[in-house]
C-alpha cells in the first residue's frame, strides 16, 4: 500500500510573523521548509529551517533534496531594512533565482507576495484601483524600484512558464500582532507623524486574515495578479486616533519642505521616500480576489486597532 | 460630553442628523466608502450648507424629482463662478428633497487633492477627483454623480462670457452609455453673477500651479441662483463613432442651454 505523499512547500521569510503563521496553518498537512534571508528561525522538529542567500549555490541544493511541489515566497526585504542594494540583490535577482529554480525543479505552484505600494501614491490615483492599472512607484522614488521589478520579474515569468501557476499578491498594510512593517511600527507608537492637512484614505488587513488569504491562494492553482485587501476603509490620522497616537504634524507645503525635515529626521517608522503614501491614498480593489478565492477576512478594523491601543506600553 | 459631542449637538440639527442617516450610503464599518466620504462630516457640511442654500443663495429649484430615486445617474450641468459652488448647491438639492433624498457625488479639479485640509475636507462631503476610472467605479456603485463637462473652460469663464456654454467633453456620454445611466441635464443660473471676474491672469496661475487666477472682488456676491433640473435623457450602449457620440453630446448641451433660458426668464433681479 502506497502512502499518499503529503505536499513538500518551500515557505521564504520565515523570519517574519506572517510567515509564521502560514506555516501554523500548512504545517499538519504539508512537509514544510522554512528559508529566510536574514535569519535562522527555529520553527519545530518537523520543519529544517535554513538562513539562505537566495543568490548563493547552496539554495539550489534545498531543491534537489527536498523535491518541492510548491513555493509561497513571503521573503521580500521591506523598503525599511537594509540597503537599496542589499534590497534589490536580494529582492530582484534573489527572486529570480528563486523562479529560476522552481522553473528547473518542476514547480507546480508558486505564490508571490508583492505589496499595494507598487502603484505609487500619487494625487491622481483614482479609488479602488484594480490589477491592471499601472505601477507608478518607480517614479516616486528609487527605494521603490526593487518592489516594482520583484512584480515585473513574477510577472514576465508568470506568462512565461505558465507551468509553474504563479499568483501574485497585491496586499493593503498588513498589520496585528508582531508585525514589524513600517505601518505596524506607527500605529504601535505613541507619537505619530503626520503630513498637515493630509489625511488618506488607507485599507489595513489583519495578519491572520492576510495568512488566510496566502493559504486559500497557494491551494486553488489560479495564475494571475491580485490585490488584497478588505471592503473597509480609514482615513489615515483616523485610524491614528483610534489606535491611541497623539498625532505630531509635519509641515506639508511647499512638498520639499517635509522632504527636507524626513529626510534629516531619518525616522525608521516615517521614511522619506514613503512620503507620498501619508499624503495621497492608494485604494485598491480587492473583490476580484476575494471572488475568485472565496475569501472574506474576518477581523474588522474596530479590532485591529484596539490591539494597537491595548498595547501601547508592553509589559 | 466629550467636546466633539458637544460641538455636534450645537451645529447639527437632530433632523439633519436622521436625514442623513436615512440616506443609507454603501460604507465601510467606521462611516467611510473608498473614496473618503464620511457619513459623520457631512452632517456638518450639510448643516452649513443649508444656510448658504436657504438665506444667503435664496436657491430656487425645479424638477430635483426627476433625478431617479435609485441606480446610477450622472447629473450634468453647466459649470460657472470660478468656486464650485454650482456643484455644492446642486448637491444640497438632491439630498435635502423630501422624497427618496440621495447624497451625489460631484466630480472635482485634479488640482484639489493636492491642497492641504480642503482636499480632505471636499472629500468627507463626497466629492471625487475627476477621474473616469472615479466615476465608472461609482457608477458600477449605484451613485449619483454630479460632471461638468465644461470643466475649467466652464469654471474659469469670464463675466463678459456669462451663460455661454464652453465645450462639452465626451468622457460623461461614454461613461452614461457604458453603465446605462440616465443623463439629468441641469441649468445653473445666478452662480455666474456669485464671483463676476473681468480677466484671468494666466502667468499667475501657471506660477501657482493652479488652473485660472481670476481678477475679481474677493468676495461671494448674494446672487439669487435658479436651478433648473430637466427630465431624464436615456442613451442605449450601441457601438457607435465618436462623431455620433459628440452628436449626443450636443444633444444633452442643447438641452442644458433650453434649462438655461428657462432660469434667466423665470429670474427676477439678481440678487
Amino acid at each position: 500500500m502506497t502512502k499518499q505523499r503529503r505536499p513538500h512547500i518551500l515557505v521564504t521569510g520565515a523570519a517574519g510573523a506572517l510567515a509564521q503563521r502560514v506555516i501554523n496553518q500548512l504545517r499538519d498537512h504539508c512537509d514544510l521548509v522554512a528559508v529566510d534571508f536574514r535569519e535562522q528561525v527555529y520553527l519545530g522538529d518537523d520543519i529544517p529551517s535554513y538562513c539562505i542567500d537566495f543568490t548563493k549555490r547552496v539554495f539550489e541544493d534545498l531543491f534537489r533534496r527536498y523535491e518541492f511541489d510548491g513555493v509561497i515566497h513571503l521573503g521580500r526585504i521591506q523598503s525599511s531594512q537594509l540597503t537599496r542594494m542589499r534590497r534589490y540583490n536580494a529582492n530582484v535577482l534573489g527572486t529570480q533565482k528563486l523562479l529560476d529554480l522552481s522553473h528547473k525543479y518542476g514547480i507546480k505552484r508558486v505564490v508571490v507576495l508583492s505589496t499595494y505600494h507598487v502603484y505609487g501614491a500619487v494625487a491622481y490615483n483614482p479609488a479602488l484601483i484594480d490589477e491592471s492599472a499601472p505601477l507608478k512607484a518607480a517614479g516616486l522614488s528609487a527605494d521603490l524600484v526593487d518592489s516594482v521589478e520583484l512584480e515585473n520579474l513574477a510577472n514576465i515569468y508568470l506568462w512565461r512558464y505558465p507551468e509553474l501557476n504563479i499568483t501574485i499578491l497585491r496586499p493593503c498594510n498588513i498589520v496585528g500582532p508582531g508585525v514589524r512593517n513600517t505601518m505596524s511600527s506607527l500605529l504601535a507608537s505613541e507619537n505619530a507623524p503626520v503630513l498637515a492637512g493630509f489625511s488618506p484614505m488607507m485599507q489595513f488587513i489583519h495578519i491572520d486574515d492576510m495568512a488566510d488569504a496566502i493559504v486559500k491562494a497557494y491551494r486553488k492553482p489560479v495564475r494571475g495578479v491580485f490585490n488584497v485587501a478588505p471592503e473597509d476603509w480609514v482615513a489615515y490620522q483616523h485610524a491614528l486616533k483610534l489606535c491611541g497616537c497623539r498625532r505630531i504634524p509635519i509641515p506639508s507645503i511647499p512638498p520639499v519642505v517635509p522632504n527636507l525635515i524626513l529626510k534629516t529626521l531619518k525616522l525608521k517608522s516615517f521614511p522619506s521616500y514613503l512620503t507620498a503614501f501619508f499624503k495621497y491614498p492608494v485604494v485598491i480593489d480587492g473583490r476580484a480576489f476575494a471572488r475568485e478565492f472565496d475569501f472574506k477576512p474576518k477581523r474588522p478594523l474596530r479590532e485591529i486597532f484596539r490591539f494597537y491601543r491595548e498595547n501601547k506600553r508592553p509589559v | 460630553m466629550s467636546l466633539a459631542s458637544y460641538l455636534k449637538s450645537k451645529l447639527v440639527p437632530a433632523d439633519i442628523d436622521e436625514h442623513i442617516n436615512r440616506i443609507r450610503k454603501p460604507i465601510g464599518s467606521l462611516g467611510y466608502d473608498p473614496w473618503g466620504y464620511n457619513n459623520e462630516v457631512i452632517k456638518y457640511g450639510f448643516s452649513l450648507t443649508r444656510q448658504i442654500y436657504e438665506k444667503y443663495f435664496r436657491v430656487e429649484a425645479h424638477g430635483v424629482e426627476n433625478v431617479p430615486a435609485e441606480g446610477p445617474v450622472l447629473i450634468i450641468a453647466n459649470h460657472s463662478g470660478q468656486l464650485p459652488i454650482d456643484g455644492l448647491l446642486i448637491g444640497y438639492a438632491l439630498a435635502s428633497r423630501e422624497q427618496q433624498p440621495r447624497i451625489p457625488r460631484a466630480m472635482i479639479e485634479r488640482f484639489f487633492p493636492t491642497v492641504p485640509w480642503l482636499g480632505n475636507l471636499l472629500n468627507e462631503f463626497g466629492a471625487v477627483l475627476g477621474d473616469p476610472v472615479n466615476c465608472a467605479k461609482m457608477l458600477a456603485n449605484n451613485e449619483a454623480v454630479i460632471v461638468f463637462p465644461e470643466g475649467v473652460r466652464g469654471s474659469g469663464k469670464l463675466y463678459r462670457d456669462r451663460y455661454q456654454l464652453k465645450r462639452f467633453g465626451n468622457g460623461f456620454m461614454h461613461l452614461a452609455m457604458k453603465y446605462k445611466a440616465p443623463i439629468v441635464p441641469v441649468g445653473v443660473v445666478g452662480c455666474e453673477e456669485t464671483i463676476p471676474a473681468i480677466a484671468n491672469i494666466k502667468p499667475l496661475a501657471k506660477a501657482l500651479g493652479i488652473p485660472y487666477a481670476p481678477v475679481a472682488m474677493p468676495v461671494v456676491l448674494p446672487a439669487k441662483v435658479h436651478l433648473n433640473f430637466g427630465p431624464p435623457m436615456y442613451f442605449d450602449d450601441l457601438e457607435i463613432p465618436e462623431e455620433l457620440v459628440t452628436e449626443r453630446v450636443e444633444q444633452v448641451k442643447a438641452e442644458i442651454s433650453r434649462l438655461i433660458d428657462k432660469g434667466l426668464s423665470e429670474r427676477k433681479k439678481l440678487f
